[in-house]
């Protein structure tokens, strides 16, 4: 027999079954608004910058086509382009991080 | 003789329509382990009840190459027949006959019943098992769809609509179960999804079989589509035939009565629910302590298992319990277990099935992927659904109400017609340890020995509060009772609200948080 889980609730610890939901949430990570991550599974049509490049925020970055639609990704900060992890051509799945901006 | 020459001529044209797709597709369905659509219907409805309409039915389409196909029945049986001796309408398509894809008359069939079902106020079945739209009928297969969108919709709510999924359902098909009220799945046999393995591989480059997508398991475990979960269909045929046992033909009537039988020994009240409310138990040990002949009929089973709820009888008569499950994450409400409750608390509501509700639950669950999840939105379902519900309600809490799950389970406040706590019952705005560290923050953080000035205001608050005393000097509980009370006094309180009104104000609908 596994041992009963604890559960707190309002500082008191109940002996229950968790969910593997529960056991297995994700924890929460500050969001980090420099990096650009595919938000959708696609292919990625074109990158619109170099490294080092100055972009400002609402920039064009990546053109990503998922779902019959050219995405166009678009950067949430003003900075310099500090890594680029894709090519045009390559199919990336969901929350792959394509760009960082600093 | 002319007459004899043409019953024989019939009899010969329905043995042909009888075989559906041939003697071929037929070997390839039972390799699957499964039955026919016609054997399906049978084996649902009471013996000889079947009565098939538009079995000459045949499709009119011309272009890719259908102007030669002769598809018999055009790939789906409908009728009507009784189950357990109630009227139902049925339709079940025919995957033997072109995969039980779905044309322009094919869907007119399904919509001829549906209709017949709302117009004569009778529960409607459908089987599932089709492969999808008949793509060469273009868009009269969608068109086709959405009319049976658009009739489930009508109906929901005013008879009874259940789904089988008895194979594939896929695409858009899969929206009509989504729009009735139980869906029964089986083990291997039904597959549910929006877009199928293919098309997630090519698209997204993402490697899945059918089973782990959208099988039966997924949507009872995962998903919470599915009501029902079988291992075979004839389990399955006979858990639709208990669940038209507890439901009534329409929304104007009332479930069947039944024979009133008392509850079986073994489930022994008094010995269930453990003193310490950090201590878990099986809520539905206490249901069964307390329905009709321990019978509990328990609806997803396997989703969201902190809150059971299912039918059972209480003298005979048909109601709906509502029970926090301690032995599952404490008992919590979160964005699953609120979603769950407050669907069948409407489907009770619409169709005239008193509620029972048992409470033990600490609260909403805690923690942000709740929170970002839309606990509020998902939890405050709950609040709308008992409170809009104009059956009977009555509510035993048997061990703790704290907070806003005390408001939400059918509480006082939201117009239960009788409450009932046990002594064990701890209704306060929150659970001891909590109220003191906050109460007496200032007292503890200042002492010399924190801890020991802690352990004493958490006994004060528990002494003082953890207790169904407060809450009935103020009437908002009605009675505190000896948990040997209970089956008795839910008993009375139904026979007192057997014919309770409840004027609401005018409206077209409301808009409950979806």
């Amino acid at each position: 027999m596994k041992e009963p889980d604890k559960l707190n609730i309002d500082q008191t610890h109940y002996t229950t079954r968790v969910s593997r939901r529960w056991a297995e949430r994700k924890h929460y990570t500050p969001p980090e608004p420099g990096k650009i991550y595919s938000f959708i599974p696609g292919t990625v049509v074109e990158v619109l910058v170099s490294q080092g490049d100055t972009v400002s925020a609402g920039d064009d970055i990546v053109i990503l086509d998922a779902m019959k639609m050219k995405n166009r990704l678009k950067s949430h900060i003003s900075g310099k382009v500090i890594s680029i992890n894709v090519s045009p051509g390559d199919r990336v799945p969901k929350g792959v991080m394509l760009v960082e901006i600093a | 003789m002319a007459l004899e020459k043409k019953i024989r001529e019939l009899k010969e044209k329905r043995e042909k329509m009888l075989l559906g797709g041939g003697e071929e597709a037929i070997e390839k369905q039972k390799a699957m382990g499964k039955n026919t659509a016609r054997e399906r219907i049978m084996s649902i409805l009471d013996q000889g009840s079947f009565s098939e309409y538009d079995m000459f039915v045949e499709h009119d389409a011309r272009d890719f190459g259908m102007d030669k196909k002769h598809l018999p029945s055009d790939g789906v049986v409908i009728g009507t027949g009784t189950v357990q001796g109630l009227p139902v309408a049925i339709f079940a398509q025919d995957f033997t006959v072109a995969g039980g894809s779905l044309g322009l008359m094919h869907s007119r069939k399904i919509t001829k019943i549906m209709d017949h079902a709302l117009k004569m106020r009778i529960p409607l079945i459908g089987i599932n098992d089709s492969g999808g739209a008949r793509i060469q009928e273009g868009v009269n297969s969608l068109a086709g769809y959405g009319e049976i969108f658009f009739r489930n919709t009508i109906s929901s709510g005013v008879i009874p609509q259940i789904s089988v999924i008895l194979g594939p359902c896929a695409g858009g098909a899969v929206y009509s179960p989504a729009l009735t009220d139980f869906v029964f799945v089986v083990e291997n046999i039904s597959k549910m999804f929006i877009t199928g393995p293919e098309v997630i591989k090519t698209v997204l480059g993402e490697e899945i079989s059918m089973e782990a997508l959208g099988g039966a398991r997924v949507h009872c475990e995962v998903s919470g589509n599915a009501h029902f979960f079988a291992m075979s269909e004839e389990e399955c045929f006979s858990q639709i035939k208990k669940l038209v046992s507890f439901i009534p033909r329409n929304n104007d009537v009332k479930a069947k009565v039944h024979e009133p039988l008392p509850p079986d020994k073994k489930y022994d009240i008094e010995k269930i629910v453990p003193g310490d409310p950090t201590l878990p138990y099986d809520v539905k040990d206490v249901i069964r302590a307390v329905a009709d002949n321990s019978d509990f009929f328990e609806i997803q089973e396997m989703y969201a298992r902190n809150i059971v709820i299912g039918f059972g009888r209480l003298g005979g008569k048909t109601v709906g319990f509502v029970a926090n499950q301690p032995m599952e994450m404490a008992g919590v409400l979160d964005v699953d277990s609120s979603d769950k409750a407050a669907r069948f608390i409407r489907y009770c509501d619409a169709f005239n099935i008193p509620l029972v509700t048992l409470v033990d639950l600490p609260g909403y669950l805690p923690g942000v992927d709740q929170e970002h999840a839309g606990v509020i939105r998902h939890g405050a379902k709950v609040l709308y659904a008992y409170s809009e519900a104009t059956v009977p309600k009555l509510t035993v809490i048997l061990r703790k109400a704290y907070g806003g799950g005390y408001i939400a389970m059918s509480s006082r406040h939201l117009r239960a017609d009788f409450v009932f706590a046990w002594p064990t019952a701890e209704i306060a705005v929150m659970g001891p340890e909590g109220a003191a560290n906050i109460i007496f923050r200032k007292e503890i953080t200042t002492a010399t020995n924190p801890d020991e000035v802690r352990r004493q205001k958490v006994e004060e608050y528990k002494e003082k509060f953890a207790n169904p005393y407060v809450a009935a000097s103020r009437g908002y509980v009605d009675s505190v009772i000896e948990p040997s009370e209970t089956r008795k006094l839910l008993l009375h309180a139904l026979e007192v609200s057997e014919d309770k009104v409840v004027q609401m104000p005018r409206k077209k609908h409301g808009i409950p948080p979806f």
